[in-house]
């Protein structure tokens, strides 16, 4: 681990300050310290953000959801409001790593979360994301675990946040301050697919801080839930997963957002789905139609082939799931 | 570098090497800081002042920080490499090697401790950052000579072979009981995950959990 | 030659043998006590411990063309940085077995020259007084490469000459077959992954070095260390108490410890080397990856007639590891049989054994294929095999000590409800999942070795029992306490068991299940021995109440030596020694396994798993596994079924889960980590259970046991398989069995 400065903010904008300075700013720290030991992350500053304010969970007067990004994982899914208005969320983050992270790890380092992609893990071997133009060792290389969606001949390394997969079926907002001020965007658009610059994974600026997560509010009911298929029964990230949330009113589908994880560069949003689903009538056919549209664009690799099926069996049954047979 | 720098007590002349050696420097409960009691306290080895070292350069770039946390009810005001894990910090300087190392990527759980009453993975966790912080180790758990319950279950249940991921079971066990995750097998099973055991005790392991728990029904 | 005759049964009352104790370092265990290799220090008498980090070669086969330690040597507290460049010429004197258990071949050396044989070969060592520094410093070490293209493949990568066995005549036994079956199966590369990294501490005080060592053999490292440095055996001390658990990676000392020994000695200082998960992919061993072809000849009725093995398994380049891949030979009757086993040599490092280790990669083969053989005869596979279960060793024809294999099918069948199991795959459904059963068997030698041990008795009446033994989990230190506590007649908490230290008497390496056989029949004879000593002591003193009592008329039970027919009639430990003068009794005793063998021995399990498969995504969960197994003896069932649950789970990962991925460009482990790396954890394990046939087996060992310990893996992962195709009706001839191969058309 290369050494580096450390320096603990005690108001947001000294935290700034210091990160436009070129301060690296830490969190949970559960992504960053592993980076750093495997020096794949070489900081020369960082700046402690973690006991900043900004970790409140409430409910938005529309009945949407605002999360602090210094929220714990676990503090968020524990919480009776987030169980109550959006249990998808609580899944996404119980289904993710173990007790022990989601007791260290925030809700914007979540999403912040860097790929698990073995050779941008491992500082011998070319990578574009860690070093642009060294080339993509995952391309011709191992790539099971890799993406089918949103690649580029740059990178195709999967997204590995759980929760940010609910959060892009739900179009949360990233809001963020900087030196600049505030600012929000959706977090379709926070979340960079790799393209000609992998190494650009957030849309975020220098100094830059995500001060909180917000999910807009949907029609109620909202019957929404989180599947996660992998290859061992816990404490794993996964192969492919679904975040599914349908407003269903007068037997017909009003509402319905759809995203998949394990399977794109990003937390991959699935608008055919959602579109074949508006409009019509719950059924184990309508489903089935339904995901047969997930992996529209999908272009496997020599290891991954499997996620193409297997994303599309996934939404079908995630959609069954929150849907129901009838 | 946390704000609140008090005056040191040990305050060698500026700019040369401490007299001190580690070992009286961490008996030492007050906080210190400044340039001179850096010296030989840096990092997780052990290492004798030695006066060829330039100490100035080690603090003047910052790289070192000046922490004070509650370990085990007892307090610890030492100057840490910022580099330096909980992990690494209790284990090769502080001489409390029943937290374990198994993976130093929080893949393992060997390494969990409590801090401020949460299980963490200790090798992901900066000592810098502890400044405050209340940190108990499986040393910790249960006052000399005593055992808490949970320990006392994983012997009678046999919930350990090799022993090396014991105490990280423990620590994960005794918080998994107090966040109440215990309703059934099932969910003890998953709450427990995050602790590997090679020696594959799993089923005791849940066992044991279970049975304190309940309240040793 | 005559055979040496077993000892005769002990005549002492057996209260702990037998009996469900806690293991007696559990406390030890879960306080953080217990101190494993790179927990030494301070406090052990260790000061000014300076780190070790390892520098790996990026490359996956080649030649060293530069090495730069100038950025390394700059950084604060950097000690030094040692490669082959700066590195003393070593003497490595020839250490083969006994001494040793090597492999065959030229043993990779700690920086002697600029060879790279595989990626991550140690290249150079960076010593600092701080663990960061050296970390720090050994990413700072600059080295360049003249790269060859490694040989990886081991499918199409020249062979050495086959190892073949053969009996009958194989191939025309094949032909004349009314049923004939082949297949092919494939068996990926396993790590142990036992969650103590390999560590050192290593000290020289003048020519003499001690080290703290993980190991399951403390002899080895002494011999090892020792024959490098070119130094007597005798100076050099290792130590290694407590061992988180190995699975056969610590049979052998590995190049670390010579690069740790080494440092150290440069420096003068002790040094702590301990390896990093990632390290432990190419630093230790690992089970190697096999291809297992087999085809089987029977009759319509199920019997085989004719059975060939074509096996292809990795080596390294400059080792020859082999497995022992023998169950085919003698676990069925088959008149015919041939094995022809390749060696592939790759630039790899060289594997070793890991649990079950031969023995549970060919149980994968064969119980597949007889589960393959019963589908395709319409014959319950349990029948099938007792259609085959052999009256004598067909590869010896020598008549078993002891084979309750049938009795294990029964059991099995009784509680596994093996009844409710339906012939046909895929009928099973429950909502999503697919449900099925399956079973296998497997074996494992019931070997033995020499072993010596010593007993102090103190004149408080306790007893200090030693040998070089080790633990590296399954409980040594408890059941060789029980085993001296009964041959002693003491309660157990009088009773020391300690071991792991090579100054003391010498055992065999702690693996291959032999460590009770060998180590426990020594403890006993030395035990024995000793009991003797003090009956001997009192039943010729006149102050004795035992006095004039013909010695084998005396037990001894908690502490009180009595005549057998009247209990009241004796006296303690302690009075007798007081009354002697005597501040202890000892004795030195040992263990020879028999010159001639005239059994065939071995443990045997009948392994039973049900699955669920996700009919459309393809998971595979474990809902339940039974293990039965005829171990012969068992010493402490609480701790055997700890031993059971963890073959039993160790199985469950290298049928679903555990396959060290390798890039095929430069050697890389693309999975060297333990979130990639996938282990089960407990959400992986539900309902597990052991069942042992008991009954003791004096042809095997004195004290009556085969062994555990491997054979609680060896037919886990056919199970496991044989259970998905009972799902799912999709034979999988791949392991690990991952989703992928299970999506199904719908």
């Amino acid at each position: 681990m290369f050494p580096f400065t450390y320096t603990r903010a005690t108001s947001v904008h000294e935290a700034i300050e210091a990160g436009e300075r070129g301060g690296r700013y830490i969190a949970g720290g559960t992504t960053l310290v592993d980076l750093m030991r495997e020096t794949v992350e070489r900081p020369r500053a960082l700046v402690d953000i973690v006991g900043l304010p900004l970790s409140d969970v409430s409910a938005t007067p529309r009945g949407g959801l605002r999360i602090g990004a210094l929220a714990r994982m676990a503090d968020v899914a524990a919480d009776p409001v987030v169980r109550q208005t959006y249990p998808a969320v609580a899944q996404a983050l119980e289904l993710s790593a173990s007790a022990q992270l989601r007791n260290m790890a925030t809700i914007g380092g979540n999403v912040m979360q860097r790929p698990r992609c073995a050779y941008f893990r491992d500082v011998s071997a070319p990578c574009n994301r860690r070093e642009p133009g060294s080339g993509c060792s995952a391309l011709e290389g191992y790539n099971r675990t890799h993406a089918i969606l949103g690649t580029s001949e740059h990178c195709v390394a999967t997204h590995p946040s759980d929760l940010a997969v609910v959060l892009t079926a739900l179009e949360a907002t990233v809001h963020m301050v900087g030196p600049e001020g505030r600012r929000a965007t959706p977090i379709g658009q926070f979340l960079l697919q790799p393209g000609d610059t992998p190494d650009r994974e957030q849309d975020l600026r220098p100094g830059e801080l995500i001060v909180a997560l917000e999910i807009p509010p949907l029609p109620r009911p909202l019957r929404s839930g989180y599947l996660k298929v992998r290859d061992r029964e816990s404490y794993e990230f996964a192969l492919t997963s679904v975040a599914v949330a349908l407003h269903i009113r007068g037997g017909v589908i009003h509402t319905a957002k759809v995203a998949a994880g394990g399977v794109g560069t990003i937390p991959w949003k699935l608008p055919a789905v959602e579109q074949h689903l508006v409009g019509r009538r719950p059924s184990p056919d309508l489903w089935a139609q339904a995901a047969e549209r997930a992996a529209d664009g999908a272009r496997p690799l020599v290891h991954n082939g499997f996620k193409t099926e297997l994303l599309r069996r996934t939404v079908e049954r995630q959609l069954r799931i929150v849907g129901g047979r009838s | 570098m946390s704000t609140d720098v008090q005056e040191p007590e040990l305050q060698p002349e500026e700019g040369r090497p401490s007299p001190l050696s580690r070992r009286t420097f961490i008996a030492a409960t007050g906080t210190a800081t400044g340039v001179a009691v850096a010296a030989g306290v840096t990092g997780s080895g052990t290492r004798p002042v030695s006066a060829t070292e330039d100490v100035a350069s080690e603090l003047a770039d910052g790289t070192t920080s000046q922490v004070s946390f509650l370990l085990n009810g007892r307090r610890q005001s030492l100057v840490v490499d910022n580099r330096a894990s909980l992990l690494d910090l209790l284990r090769e300087r502080l001489d409390l090697t029943g937290t374990k190392k198994g993976c130093d990527a929080g893949a393992c759980g060997a390494c969990t401790v409590h801090v401020d009453g949460r299980r963490v993975n200790a090798c992901l966790t900066f000592a810098a950052r502890l400044d405050g912080a209340q940190v108990t180790t499986i040393e910790g758990l249960a006052p000399d000579g005593d055992l808490h319950p949970l320990q006392r279950a994983f012997i009678e249940q046999d919930a350990l072979q090799c022993g090396f991921c014991t105490p990280g079971q423990i620590m994960s066990g005794v918080a998994c009981i107090r966040e109440g995750h215990t309703e059934s097998p099932e969910e003890i099973r998953e709450w427990m995950s995050g602790n590997i055991c090679r020696c594959g005790c799993y089923v005791k392991i849940v066992r044991a959990v279970d049975h304190v728990a309940t309240g040793g029904r | 030659m005559t055979p040496q005759p077993a000892p005769r049964p002990a005549r002492q009352p057996q209260a702990a043998v037998g009996t469900p104790r806690s293991r007696v370092d559990g406390r030890l265990k879960v306080t953080g006590q217990a101190r494993f290799a790179a927990d030494h220090g301070p406090a052990d008498g260790i000061d000014g411990i300076v780190h070790a980090v390892l520098v790996d070669a990026t490359i996956g086969r080649g030649r060293i063309t530069s090495i730069e330690a100038r950025a390394a040597l700059a950084v604060p507290d950097v000690l030094t940085v040692i490669h082959h460049g700066n590195a003393p010429r070593l003497p490595y004197r020839d250490n083969s077995f006994p001494d040793s258990i090597h492999p065959p071949g030229e043993r990779l050396r700690a920086f002697q020259d600029n060879h790279v044989r595989f990626f991550g070969q140690p290249v150079a060592v960076v010593v600092a007084t701080t663990l960061e520094a050296a970390r720090h410093a050994a990413r700072l070490v600059e080295v360049t490469y003249d790269a060859e293209p490694p040989q990886l493949d081991l499918v199409t990568a020249p062979a050495h000459e086959p190892d073949i066995y053969t009996r009958g005549d194989a191939a025309a036994a094949l032909a004349s077959a009314p049923v004939q079956l082949e297949m092919t199966y494939r068996m990926g590369r396993n790590h142990h992954n036992a969650m103590e990294p390999h560590a050192i501490v290593a000290r020289w005080d003048g020519d003499r070095l001690t080290v703290w060592e993980k190991t399951q053999w403390v002899a080895d490292p002494r011999n090892e260390l020792a024959a490098v440095f070119g130094i007597p055996q005798a100076a050099v001390r290792c130590y290694s108490r407590f061992v988180g658990g190995a699975f056969g990676n610590s049979g052998r000392t590995w190049v670390h410890s010579v690069a740790a020994a080494l440092a150290a000695r440069e420096l003068r200082r002790p040094v702590k080397l301990v390896l990093s998960r990632r390290q432990l992919y190419f630093g230790i061993g690992f089970r190697p990856a096999y291809e297992y072809g087999v085809r089987l000849g029977s009759e319509r009725d199920g019997r085989l007639t004719a059975v060939v093995h074509d096996v292809r398994g990795e080596t390294s380049r400059y080792e020859r590891h082999s497995d022992d891949l023998a169950l085919g030979r003698m676990l069925y009757d088959t008149p015919n049989f041939r094995q022809d086993v390749r060696l592939v040599p790759l630039d790899v490092n060289t594997p070793t054994w890991m649990r079950g280790p031969g023995w549970s990669t060919t149980a994968t083969a064969l119980e597949t294929s007889l589960d393959e053989l019963a589908h395709e005869l319409g014959i319950d596979p349990i029948e099938l095999r007792i259609r085959n279960e052999p009256a004598d060793d067909p590869a010896t024809g020598q008549p078993f000590s002891t084979r309750r294999l049938h009795e294990c099918y029964t059991t099995g069948m009784r509680e596994f409800g093996w009844h409710r199991r339906s012939s046909r795959p895929r009928a099973v459904r429950e909502g999503d999942w697919l449900i099925g059963m399956g079973m296998a068997a497997g074996a494992y030698p019931a070997e033995s070795a020499p072993a010596q041990a010593h007993a102090r008795l103190g004149a408080d009446g306790t007893v200090v029992v030693r040998s070089a033994s080790s633990d590296m989990g399954p409980g040594t230190t408890t059941s060789m306490a029980q085993v001296a506590a009964d041959a002693l007649g003491l309660p157990m908490w009088s009773v020391q068991f300690q071991l792991g230290d090579s100054m003391m008497p010498p055992a065999p390496v702690h693996a291959l299940a032999w460590t009770m056989a060998s180590v426990g029949s020594a403890v006993q004879a030395t035990c024995d021995r000793l009991r003797r000593k003090a009956v001997a002591l009192a039943v010729g003193d006149d102050r004795s109440p035992l006095h004039g009592v013909p010695a084998d008329e005396v037990v001894v039970r908690r502490g009180w030596l009595h005549t057998r027919a009247d209990p009241r009639r004796g006296e303690t430990y302690q009075q007798l020694l007081a009354r002697n003068g005597r501040t202890h009794l000892e004795a030195v005793g040992g263990y020879e396994p028999p010159e001639e063998i005239r059994y065939s021995m071995y443990a045997y399990s009948a392994i039973f798993a049900e699955v669920a498969v996700d009919a459309r995504l393809g998971i595979v969960r474990v809902r339940r596994m039974l293990g039965v197994f005829d171990a012969g003896r068992i010493v402490n069932p609480k701790l055997a079924d700890s031993q059971a649950h963890g073959g039993m789970i160790g199985g469950l990962g290298q049928a679903l889960l555990e396959h060290t991925v390798t890039d095929p460009r430069d050697g890389r482990i693309l999975n060297a980590n333990l979130a990639d790396y996938l282990v089960p954890t407990n959400a992986d394990a539900t309902d597990i259970r052991a069942i042992y046939i008991e009954g003791v087996d004096n042809e095997a060992a004195p004290i009556g046991v085969k062994g555990l310990g491997e054979v609680v893996q060896v037919g886990v992962a056919p199970a496991i398989a044989n259970a998905v195709f009972n799902a799912t009706g999709r034979r999988v001839r791949d392991l690990p069995i991952t989703p992928e191969a299970l999506l199904m058309p719908r």
